[in-house]
């Protein structure tokens, strides 16, 4: 089967974004991942679901891009013989989601190198699936002890050094183990799941409605885009459409996440390479924003702003000066430190040629996001599938070829400018309309699906529907799945000291990746 | 180098008055003598730990380093290590698979010590249990629920996420004596 065979066959979802939903057999999805591989295009998610109360037994479901939209591929699996063909060899990206997929569900990837436990650490004994439906979300399990058998490098002068799970700043926890001789690293092994806190099982107890506000706090620093995403998924299922004025708001929130996010990192970035001015001034211009965001929505990052069927803020024309002003001296702002930075010798002597990702690299391992885009991956959804209200804006997708910490550090600076342009023109013509839609009831078993480029990448959120308006399974995609494995190898040949700027320019999610 | 002066003259100085001290934040009774207190307020080296919260929390303290609210010039300083640690900073929910790690970080800490817990989350356990009551202790199969269920908390900061002006107020609160059990 051909993907243009799969899109004609099945339904495209109800919705804003080229979605095609339908089931597949073994051999169909094999073939449709090789198709789909062969034409340039890329995995973008992979989950399970537990089927046995609707009287079937478990489905694995892959989500594909490729230049027409998502194909969205859901395998049957019987009770019994809970298994399915490996498909990391085809998409790396693959490997931990399934290792994930068989933590949580139990279902088997045949073939794969690597059945390591991933997300489930102590909390849970093996042979117990955490989303499988007999799995009582209350269940308690005394901590056993929690092994895990990290790859040896071996050879003269070869040792290691074990960090975190925490860590020395105010980061995320997560375990790097690092293979080193002299100050180079040979490999580094991440080890993640620490912040695993039973998401997607929580899930499954909450209403449509309820589940909004904890799509908003998956990865805190994405809220508005996971509240998107969720509140598309949710549109989708009940045939729902907001208004030109609610979609609208939703961009500039969009927008003005992206441009926080950059700004953070921008500082960071500077402060890693011993340029603490840098961190001055770009959180001084972090600030700024964030204060005028929560007079103006309510909220310093909009959580819970964003709402099936709508939103929950509004801007008046004060508002609107307010904001321009604010996005003005953020732009003039940046505009000069960008030349400092670019100026500045010991800054781009440590970000040259740093935490290098090839764009050939790249493509194969599947490198997504705003990493993606500095490695000549050129993706970004609100410029190859725009949605309203980006349908009308015409996106300018910033991206590099370097692929180096410079690259990513430049591809900032331009979003920021981009995302600027977007909120101006969004303000500029801001239609009226009302502000939430009723969500029409859901029928159930039906899948919806919502698909949001953050600022980190595309986040990705699949809703199962159930009975009354109930979750039967959701799983929410954040594009830190695809790139962390990626940076084990953008480290490479690299000195230890400058792992903490690579993973800064990536700043990739923990809470996001280990759910 | 003109130019980075240049940028610095122009923004000026920002930094804002810290809030004060609020003893309703306050879990327990201050168990440290006013006098190490007074000597703790004028160099506090905290230790931040992420026990499993969704990152929303971070963005907050990292706000505390910014020129607004200058913590470091009030004499408070994030630290690489628990040892080097008077006071950590914890935010949650403890997922099950950090209770060690926050636990062995905790015992690292060396007396006499506090502990702030930051937010909902870390307050009650937060959206992430099915019973974030303050009964329930807002457990699941992933989650320990609240600080306090793994470690002892001094101060609590409630908030989704608190601001720096919350989180400040609540660090303040942590090192002044509030009541009357000298």
């Amino acid at each position: 089967m051909t993907p243009t065979e799969f899109t004609a066959k099945h339904p495209r979802l109800a919705g804003s974004m080229p979605v095609w939903h339908g089931n597949v057999d073994e051999d169909e999805l094999r073939t449709l991942c090789e198709a789909v591989k062969q034409e340039g295009g890329k995995l973008l998610a992979l989950w399970g679901s537990d089927e046995q109360p609707r009287g079937n037994g478990y489905a694995l479901h892959v989500a594909l891009v490729n230049a027409g939209g998502m194909l969205c591929l859901s395998l049957p699996l019987s009770a019994s013989h809970a298994a399915y063909p490996d498909l990391s060899e085809l998409f790396p990206a693959a490997a931990r989601m399934q290792r994930a997929t068989f933590d949580m569900l139990g279902l088997h990837a045949v073939g794969a190198d690597d059945h390591r436990k991933w997300l489930r650490h102590a909390a849970w004994p093996p042979g117990l699936h955490p989303l499988r439906k007999s799995f009582d979300i209350n269940s308690k399990y005394s901590i056993e002890s929690d092994s895990y058998e990290f790859i040896q490098v071996s050879g003269d002068g070869v040792h290691e050094i074990p960090v975190g799970p925490v860590h020395a700043g105010t980061i995320e926890p997560g375990h790097f183990r690092f293979s080193i001789i002299g100050d180079r690293v040979l490999r580094l092994e991440e080890r993640l799941g620490y912040k695993h806190k039973g998401i997607e099982k929580r899930f499954e107890s909450m209403s449509l409605q309820q589940g909004a506000k904890l799509a908003g706090r998956i990865s805190g620093d994405s809220t508005v885009a996971y509240a998107w995403a969720y509140a598309q998924a949710v549109e989708s299922l009940g045939g729902t459409t907001p208004s030109d004025r609610a979609l609208a708001l939703r961009a500039v929130m969009l927008e003005l996440e992206r441009i926080h996010n950059h700004l953070g990192d921008l500082g960071y970035l500077g402060n890693d390479v011993a340029l603490a001015f840098g961190f001055a001034q770009f959180w001084i211009l972090k600030e700024d924003l964030l204060r005028v965001i929560g007079e103006l929505f309510g909220h310093r990052y909009m959580m819970d702003k964003i709402i099936p069927g709508g939103v929950a803020c509004n801007i008046d024309a004060p508002g609107h000066e307010k904001l321009r002003a604010t996005l003005t001296h953020i732009e003039q702002t940046s505009a000069r430190l960008r030349e400092i930075y670019d100026e500045h010798s010991g800054a781009q002597d440590r970000f040259l040629t740093t935490g290098r990702v090839a764009p050939e690299l790249a493509a194969q391992l599947g490198l997504t996001g705003l990493p993606g885009r500095a490695s000549g991956q050129a993706w970004d959804l609100r410029a190859d599938f725009p949605c309203a209200p980006y349908d009308s804006l015409e996106v300018q997708m910033a991206t590099h070829r370097n692929g180096d910490v410079a690259a990513r550090v430049m591809l900032r600076f331009e979003e920021i400018k981009e995302s600027v342009r977007l909120i101006r023109a969004l303000l500029g013509s801001l239609p009226e309309g009302t502000l939430v839609e009723e969500v029409a009831v859901v029928a159930p078993g039906k899948l919806g699906i919502g698909w949001v480029e953050g600022w980190r990448g595309e986040i990705m959120v699949a809703l199962h529907s159930g009975k009354d308006n109930s979750i039967h399974r959701l799983h929410p995609h954040d594009p830190s799945w695809q790139n962390w494995p990626v940076l084990e190898h953008a480290i490479i040949g690299n000195i230890v000291p400058d792992f903490p700027l690579i993973n800064k320019s990536f700043n990739l999610s923990y809470s996001g990746q280990d759910l | 180098m003109y130019q980075i002066i240049r940028q610095i003259l122009r923004s000026g100085i920002k930094t804002e008055t810290p809030p004060q001290p609020d003893s309703a934040l306050q879990l327990n009774d201050q168990q440290l003598q006013q006098q190490i207190l007074r000597h703790l307020g004028r160099a506090l080296a905290i230790r931040h730990v992420d026990a499993g919260s969704c990152n929303g929390c971070e963005l907050e303290i990292h706000a505390l380093n910014n020129a607004y609210y200058n913590i470091e010039g009030l004499g408070i300083q994030f630290v690489a290590s628990p040892r080097h640690a008077d006071m950590l900073l914890v935010t949650g929910p403890v997922s099950r698979h950090m209770e060690v790690a926050l636990k062995r970080t905790y015992d690292a800490t060396p007396e006499p010590k506090l502990v702030v817990a930051v937010g909902d989350c870390g307050c009650t356990g937060g959206i992430f249990s099915p019973d974030n009551s303050l009964a329930g202790k807002g457990e699941s199969y992933a989650s320990c629920g609240r600080i306090s269920n793994v470690i002892p908390v001094d101060v609590a900061v409630p908030g989704c996420p608190p601001t720096p002006t919350a989180l400040l107020q609540g660090i303040l609160t942590a090192i002044t004596k509030q009541t009357a059990q000298t």
